[in-house]
């Protein structure tokens, strides 16, 4: 298994974030560390085991399906960084 | 006696006999707070808010009503939980300046209790980390630390919670953990830390980490205070669906003082070669000690053990690139400006996330992307499985298992830092318990033979908190834990 510098500049576009092409060798890495650690995981049989999908045996419940909280935009707004006329700013998508 | 020398119990008893006030016990921890400002502690203070809270509680008390155990007591709150009105980072450079409009459950609960904030405690940036070195505040110090000039990280994530309660900054901390992030930074300060089953505190207003593992708890001086203190974070929360309608015991009353019968597990996979010999004598002290109180000592095996700690450097950061998805610099915190709204994101991101923040992303999305979603993440889940069957199987046979909390004291700032997996073996016990959802505790066991303390780790099963209490207050008493940090001393906190 090998995550190269191609790899790590993949996984960064997907996951949206800039990584600086100095730090490109580092990380692949410290991920390749990772998952060549993770990889112990083989060792276990899961052939006829189901994946966990809730960690307690509790039923999750629901509530009232209820508007509770309206009008509060300024509250919500008040920690943008860029807003105007109850609109959040961003940089132009449609050309 | 000082009044940052007390307990939570202790100063409950005296405020309602009327000893002092809960505004003189505030102003002793907030100028305490000042003076201890090199522990770096603190993100922000909130000296103002705490007075104001004070004299409420004594107006109330003065009119013969409390609010509960709680009512006027000083804590800090771990900088993830939102607060109204007060700057709240997740020592994340990425939440620069967020002001919640909102409180989270947890800490509203504590506030209805009639708890005294004063102030937002240093973390891990996001809760990531063992050491408390990966926040864009600083590091953390702990307030134990030997001759030889260094100064010892006090563990993470909750690095800040447990550092000040250790130094007598407050009597009590609201933390969470996800791997370990109460029971290992409690161990490595001399401390009590308390991990609650998953689903009793509400996660609604804690900036998420990995959403099938975190848990708010409480860090305090001793077992009882983590009773008294935890009854006022749980709730059945409408807002949290995995927050559970189980009935809420009161915690204290299942401080017996007596454990006679009860049937304590010894896990033979929790002896690890990277363990220190004294961490291991210190685990059989707890044995001896347990057993000449009356517990049956019982050897269990919890085969999957090895593997819990890679499955959750799995489980955890898929879970992590998905909630920090959120964090895109348009709605709040940090904006990079970027060319168009994808340069944007990714400037915003690649400049407010720090290295391990980072790291953890790039593992997440890999492990989640098409092509390897089977092979590591579902792999993971099933492993989760036969982790949470190992603890079914043996808590038919006893009530409550005995480990250590930790496979060594704190080290240096600046150790183990360059092999993230070195890191990572921090959480090697307190992982379990997380990834099945049980309850679990570290107490102050003793000290390492250079003088640092030791946790030693109590953990039941789902919903059982009660048995925690009952034993842990026997094993606290019969191991007597009466060293204080160093740091204590020097400053005269």
């Amino acid at each position: 298994m090998a995550i190269d510098k191609a790899k790590v500049k993949e996984i960064a576009k997907l996951a949206r974030m800039k990584v600086a092409d100095k730090d490109e060798s580092e990380l692949a890495t410290e991920l390749n560390q990772i998952l060549d650690w993770i990889e112990q995981l083989d060792e276990v049989d899961t052939k006829n085991v189901l994946p966990v999908t809730s960690v307690t045996s509790e039923i999750l419940s629901q509530r009232d399906d209820k508007v509770t909280n309206l009008d509060q935009k300024d509250k919500v707004l008040a920690n943008s960084p860029s807003d105007n006329s109850d609109f959040y700013v961003v940089p132009k998508v449609v050309e | 006696m000082t009044l940052t020398s007390l307990t939570i119990s202790g100063a409950r008893d005296k405020l309602q006999s009327g000893e002092f006030s809960s505004e003189e016990l505030i102003k002793e921890h907030i100028s305490t707070v000042e003076k201890c400002k090199n522990l770096n502690a603190f993100i922000t203070s909130t000296p103002e808010i705490a007075l104001d809270l004070a004299r409420k509680s004594d107006a109330r008390r003065a009119r013969g009503e409390t609010l509960g155990g709680m009512d006027g007591i000083p804590i800090g709150i771990k900088d993830l939980f939102c607060t109204e009105g007060v700057l709240t980072t997740a020592a994340s450079h990425i939440l620069d300046g967020f002001i919640p409009p909102y409180e989270s459950t947890v800490s509203g609960n504590l506030r209805s209790g009639g708890a005294v904030m004063i102030g937002k405690t240093n973390m891990d940036e996001f809760a990531m980390g063992s050491a408390n070195i990966t926040s864009h505040y600083g590091p953390v110090k702990n307030p134990w630390y030997l001759n030889d000039g260094k100064d010892r990280v006090p563990g993470g994530s909750s690095g800040g919670s447990a550092s000040a309660v250790a130094a007598n900054l407050c009597l009590g901390a609201a933390a969470s953990d996800t791997g370990g992030s109460i029971r290992q930074p409690a161990s490595f300060c001399g401390i009590v830390g308390m991990k609650p089953t998953y689903g009793r505190c509400s996660r609604w207003g804690m900036v998420a980490f990995s959403s099938s593992l975190d848990q708010a708890g409480p860090l305090t001086k001793t077992v009882r205070d983590a009773s008294i203190m935890l009854q006022s974070m749980v709730s059945h929360d409408p807002k949290d669906s995995t927050s559970s309608p189980e009935v809420i015991p009161n915690f204290e009353a299942a401080i017996t003082g007596d454990i006679r019968g009860l049937k304590v597990g010894i896990p033979e996979e929790y002896r690890i070669s990277e363990m220190s010999p004294e961490i291991d004598k210190l685990w059989s002290k707890g044995v001896e000690l347990l057993k000449s109180a009356g517990a049956e000592i019982v050897d269990v095996s919890l085969p999957h053990t090895k593997y819990a700690l890679p499955t959750y450097y799995i489980i955890a950061p898929a879970e992590a690139s998905s909630n920090l998805a959120r964090y895109d610099g348009v709605r709040y915190g940090l904006r990079v400006d970027g060319s168009d709204l994808n340069d944007m994101y990714e400037a915003t991101r690649g400049e407010g996330f720090g290295k391990e923040v980072k790291r953890r992303i790039m593992i997440g999305t890999y492990v989640l992307s098409a092509g390897y979603y089977d092979a590591y993440y579902l792999k993971a889940q099933k492993v989760r499985s036969l982790i949470i069957q190992d603890f079914n199987d043996i808590f038919d046979r006893v009530d409550v298992l005995l480990t250590p909390t930790t496979p060594f004291a704190a080290f240096p700032i600046g150790e183990k830092m360059d092999d993230p997996v070195q890191m990572y073996i921090n959480d090697i016990f307190t992982v379990p318990a997380s990834m099945a959802g049980l309850p679990s505790l570290s107490l102050p066991g003793g000290l390492s033979d250079e003088g640092l303390p030791l946790g030693l780790q109590l953990i039941t099963k789902a919903f059982d908190e009660e048995t925690l209490f009952q034993c842990g207050d026997i094993l606290e008493k019969q191991i007597n834990f009466s060293h204080q940090a160093p740091y204590i001393e020097e400053i005269g906190s």
